[in-house]
């Protein structure tokens, strides 16, 4: 025993520092990596970001320089405070506090201490960088918006954030990334990848050359340019009819799906978020819970979509062999099963066929026909079921899975839904005839009805609406350009869109033709209501219009929503022609209609929910007169703001 | 191994090659962690790694006189090698020369020369001639306090140098003196203080008290033959509690900020966040640079001169005691286990050389020489790696430093030499 003490000891601290190896060099070692050694200092250099060109190739979106003063708050040493702050015009205090907080984020990494210099405080600021340690300039670059459009469309890059640092270790402490619209759906592409450059760094943190003589440095890859299927003019154009209504126009080329404008109202400038005022002036739209600027109308608004939805009864109809369409049926301003009325419907001539209910938006034809679908089968939820599967065959009730950053998925209720709702075969055809009018639980949003309106007019398929038209060396994802076809055979589509065609000739939108262009459309009308103080209040019908053109080989379809802009024909119906007469023929001749379009706001009726008064809706109300909308002056290159940097805020 | 009628070739070649393996291995980690820029000549003089491949080269030089020497010098000249060294010691306290304030070193012209690395195996060898003695009985306790004084001697000479860290070596002497016959209850009482104290400062004096009652109670019960009577148990449990006492005390009054905080860090004392992040930053920023190198390395390591941080200099002192820093991150989980190896098989190959000698003067040398070279490789290496308070010793054989590496050497090769002739005791 006394012989073997030391051995024992000695066995027993060799094998507990061995297990102590093991922990910190085997088990507890992420795997090693260049990056995360902090002997090592990380260069980085960002390449330029891709820029945008509209179908036209004109320049929409490109960059500008911006330098960032960085910190890594551990390496600071003693400075000349009061030098320091009077170079980056900022205060004692702003410079306590965003020392604080970027220690707080961490002591090793760097952070971005005062954003985006302009280019003079960055020339006078980097003679004099040497002389405080600890803090560095980053070069990288902004966008610079050649427009005033399309906020929506291109989206917009800010900071990334940690919890974006986290899940994607590509990006370190203030890196740029696309936050909206295609900067943020093309993020990767127009990124480009950035270069690092590292460099072996000593205790006192002073360089002493490239790290393995620069063997894992690597080169800045610049982003790619795109191309977006946008039309800049047509999306201008949209935008100056939107103004002072809110809503959204989405048009589409049916022959291939590219999204030709995507509007929504009210909107803003894009250079509004570029530069030192980015997140002042994102938080001032995005906290703007009234009219919503950062809620694209024309991809996010999930609404009834009304009328325009009769016409895939219509289809589904003919489809299931269930009317033919020379059947007639009697219209007594409305739909009445036995004695109860279940829908109203509008003055017109009565009986009508299905020409004449298309074109008259007849709702007690359309009850009529949606009942005769669903009494077709003994059980109402297979015979939902049949019909929701042919309406989704159309786009309608499910996200699009286009390359656009938001989007709804609207509703196509099925049987299994009602099911839930009203228990098993505790319901039948007259429960549901609101889905007849596009009303009751059927919803979606305007890419999706001009999406079914470019079905309709290619007789029976689709391509999926997508922005994107070129991308610099690469081809564009093949799910974009294979066709989808409805369930619905093409034979059936001819008197549909002869329906249409007539609305425009006889029907609900005769005021709005275009001389020269065969136009097939559909208006709608759609009951709305909100709450105020708790008390469901119906407000003024929102204005709903569904159309293509021309009538055969449609070169453009385009969906129009005008929030509480009445009936169909009167604000979308108007801004859906203009829209296609200005795609079409590059000119407006219909001048008195967009006179009219120009010189009517909706502001008045937007804020009466919020005037605490009561007030009429619909007829009983006049519609604000304004003076013209002027087009805006878009000398492209003096709209583009830009960055002025180290302006002292003037609060 | 042993070939009797030729001299030459009657060493332990195995404790040599250990060693030429270690003096070797330290001096590549050395070239590491000291190269600033190219290497432009191994012998470059302005360099830590020229310097020390000069007292290697001296260090053979060394070997060569230490083995040509008749094995009996040694016990015969032990007393007056103990008594020289004891006196450069105290000479230190009239020529000595500050180096970060200990006063451990002589300077002659540029060189300067730690003659507390020379006491160790002077120490050793009084201690082996003393306890070897046919008059010395180790049983006996005035015996063992004279004993005990050999020791005491250096270890206050240095520790009044302000050199704990050496001061803690002789403690390992306690292996020899229970090798050697020191009662069993001895190393009960060591082992209760270090546990006593530990529990004291980690979980306060009440928990101790509770803890040593615990214990008292069941020896009480289980030891039925020779059962300590109540009254003695009372007064063992008072004991243990004023010593408890003592070591708190002691912890706040009598230790320097700066021993405190080391102490606190490895028992994780510190429960305010605030003050453990400042107290990391003062006490502990070689610690986490260190435990970071190693970490870094990996299990293969980053290879002979590729480690960034070393190449960075993030490990302050890093060619002196934290030369361990540098196997891990170099040369990753392989490299640093093989040194571990290589110290144990060292260590372990003395022990066994030492419990073969026939003279008892040769044993007690050998056990000393594997008690010095196992606390200096325990306490360093711990320490590196993060499992025991910051103390400041070097690493025998890796550490840069002439003193160090010649100390170490004599240290072994005088048991190399003894151990050779063994075939002439009887």
């Amino acid at each position: 025993m006394r012989k073997l003490l030391l051995l024992l000891t000695v066995v027993t601290v060799g094998l507990v520092f061995i297990a102590r190896l093991f922990y910190l060099q085997v088990y507890n070692n992420k795997s090693y990596s260049l990056l995360d050694d902090n002997a090592i200092r990380k260069v980085y250099d960002y390449p330029k970001r891709g820029y945008v060109y509209d179908r036209n190739g004109k320049l929409l979106v490109a960059n500008q320089p911006s330098y960032d003063v960085m910190i890594i708050p551990r390496e600071v040493e003693p400075l000349d405070t009061l030098e320091f702050c009077s170079l980056l015009k900022i205060t004692k205090e702003d410079f306590k506090k965003t020392f604080a907080k970027s220690k707080n984020y961490s002591p090793r990494l760097p952070s971005v201490f005062v954003p985006q210099l302009s280019k003079t405080d960055y020339a006078v600021l980097q003679e004099k960088m040497r002389k405080f340690k600890g803090f560095y300039i980053q070069k990288r670059f902004l966008r610079d918006y050649r427009t005033s459009i399309g906020a929506n469309v291109l989206g917009d890059i800010g900071e990334v954030n940690r919890r974006i640092i986290e899940k994607q270790p590509y990006y370190k402490m203030g890196d740029l990334i696309g936050k909206q619209g295609i900067e943020l759906s093309y993020e990767n592409t127009l990124r480009g990848v950035k270069g690092t450059k590292f460099i072996q760094k000593d205790r006192f943190n002073k360089n002493i050359g490239p790290f393995k003589e620069g063997r894992y440095d690597t080169l800045p890859k610049p982003g790619k340019d795109i191309t977006i299927t946008i039309d800049s003019a047509l999306q201008e154009y949209g935008e100056l009819l939107m103004t002072n209504k809110r809503g959204g126009i989405v048009a589409i080329d049916p022959s291939n799906g590219e999204i030709l404008a995507m509007v929504t109202g009210p909107s803003y400038n894009p250079n509004l978020l570029v530069g030192r005022e980015r997140n002042k002036n994102f938080s001032k739209l995005f906290l703007d819970s009234i009219s919503k600027p950062t809620f694209d109308r024309g991809l996010q608004a999930q609404y009834p979509p009304g009328s325009p939805f009769k016409v895939i009864n219509a289809l589904i109809a003919l489809q299931e062999g269930v009317v033919d369409t020379n059947d007639k049926v009697s219209c007594r301003m409305g739909y009445y099963y036995g004695n109860r009325r279940l829908t109203g419907c509008h003055h017109h001539k009565s009986p009508v066929d299905m020409n004449d209910g298309i074109a008259q938006s007849c709702n007690a034809y359309f009850v009529n026909v949606y009942r005769r679908i669903i009494d077709n089968y003994d059980d109402a939820g297979n015979a939902m079921n049949i019909w929701a599967n042919h309406a989704k065959s159309f786009g309608l009730g499910d996200f699009l899975n286009n390359d656009l950053s938001v989007g709804r998925p609207g509703r196509i209720p099925d049987g299994d839904y009602y099911d839930r709702a009203y228990g098993d075969n505790r319901w039948g055809s007259t429960y549901i005839v609101s889905n007849a009018i596009g009303q009751g639980e059927v919803e979606a949003t305007p890419i999706q009805l001009a999406n079914m309106a470019a079905a309709i007019g290619n007789r029976g398929y689709y391509y999926t609406p997508h922005i994107i038209k070129k991308i610099e060396g690469e081809t564009i994802d093949s799910k974009y350009t294979t066709p989808k076809y409805t369930t619905i055979d093409k034979r059936h589509f001819e008197p549909v869109v002869q329906g249409m065609f007539d609305v425009y000739n006889k029907g609900t939108a005769a005021t709005l033709r275009i001389p020269g262009i065969d136009i097939c459309g559909k208006t709608g009308t759609a009951e709305n209501f909100v709450k105020i103080d708790s008390v469901k209040t119906q407000l003024t019908d929102h204005s709903i219009f569904v159309a293509f053109a021309p009538k055969d080989n449609p070169k453009i379809a385009i969906a129009v929503f005008v929030e509480n802009g009445y009936w169909g024909s009167r604000f979308a119906g108007r801004m859906a022609s203009l829209m296609i007469e200005k795609y079409i023929k590059g000119e407006i001749t219909r001048t008195d209609m967009e006179n009219w379009i120009l010189t009517h706001s909706l502001e008045n009726e937007y804020a009466k929910p919020y005037s605490g008064e009561p007030f009429k809706i619909n007829g009983e109300t006049t519609l604000q007169v304004i003076d013209k909308v002027e087009k805006p002056q878009n000398d492209d290159l003096n709209n583009s703001i830009k960055i002025h940097a180290n302006r002292p805020n003037p609060n | 191994m042993y070939r009797e009628n030729h001299r030459g070739f009657r060493f332990d070649w195995i404790t040599i090659v250990l060693f030429l393996l270690l003096v070797g291995f330290g001096w590549l980690n050395i070239l590491s962690a000291s190269h600033e820029g190219e290497i432009v000549s191994y012998f470059d003089m302005s360099q830590l790694y020229g310097k020390h491949l000069v007292f290697i080269g001296l260090t053979l030089v060394l070997i060569v006189i230490i083995l040509s020497l008749e094995a009996k010098f040694y016990e015969r000249f032990a007393s007056i090698i103990y008594i020289t060294a004891m006196l450069a010691l105290v000479g230190l306290f009239i020529f000595g020369k500050d180096v970060n304030g200990a006063r451990s070193w002589y300077g002659i012209g540029s060189m300067t020369i730690q003659p507390s690395e020379f006491a160790k195996f002077a120490t050793a060898l009084a201690l082996a001639k003393y306890m070897s003695d046919l008059q010395t009985n180790m049983n006996t306790l005035k015996d063992q306090l004279r004993a005990v004084a050999i020791i005491i001697v250096p270890a206050v000479l240095i520790l009044l140098q302000n050199d704990a860290g050496s001061t803690l070596v002789y403690a390992s002497f306690f292996f020899v003196f229970y090798r050697e016959g020191l009662q069993q209850i001895y190393l009960i009482i060591a082992l209760s203080t270090i546990i006593l104290a530990v529990l004291a400062l980690k979980f306060g004096l009440i928990a101790t008290t509770i803890v040593a009652a615990i214990v008292l109670v069941a020896i009480y019960f289980f030891r039925r033959k020779k059962r300590v009577s109540i009254v003695q148990s009372v007064i063992i449990l008072l004991v243990c509690v004023s010593f408890s006492a003592g070591v708190k005390l002691f912890y706040n009054h009598v230790l320097q900020p700066h021993q405190q905080n080391r102490i606190s860090l490895w028992l994780r004392l510190e429960k305010d966040p605030v003050l453990l992040e400042k107290m990391k930053k003062e006490e502990a920023y070689n610690l986490i640079q260190s435990e970071e190198a190693i970490s870094s390395g990996g299990v293969f390591g980053k290879g002979f001169l590729q480690g960034t941080r070393t190449k960075g200099k993030f490990v302050p002192e890093q060619e002196t005691d934290y030369i361990f820093s540098t196997v891990g991150e170099e040369w990753g989980f392989l490299g640093s286990t093989m040194v571990v190896i290589l110290f144990m098989a060292l260590i372990i190959r003395i022990l066994y050389l030492a419990e073969s000698q026939k003279s008892q003067f040769s044993r007690v040398y050998g056990y000393g020489v594997a008690s010095v070279f196992f606390i200096h490789f325990t306490i360093n290496t711990g320490m590196v790696m993060g499992l025991i308070p910051t103390v400041g010793i070097p690493l025998p054989f890796f550490s840069y430093g002439g003193s160090g590496l010649w100390g170490f050497t004599i240290l072994l090769f005088i048991f190399v030499k003894l151990d050779s002739n063994k075939i002439n005791e009887w």
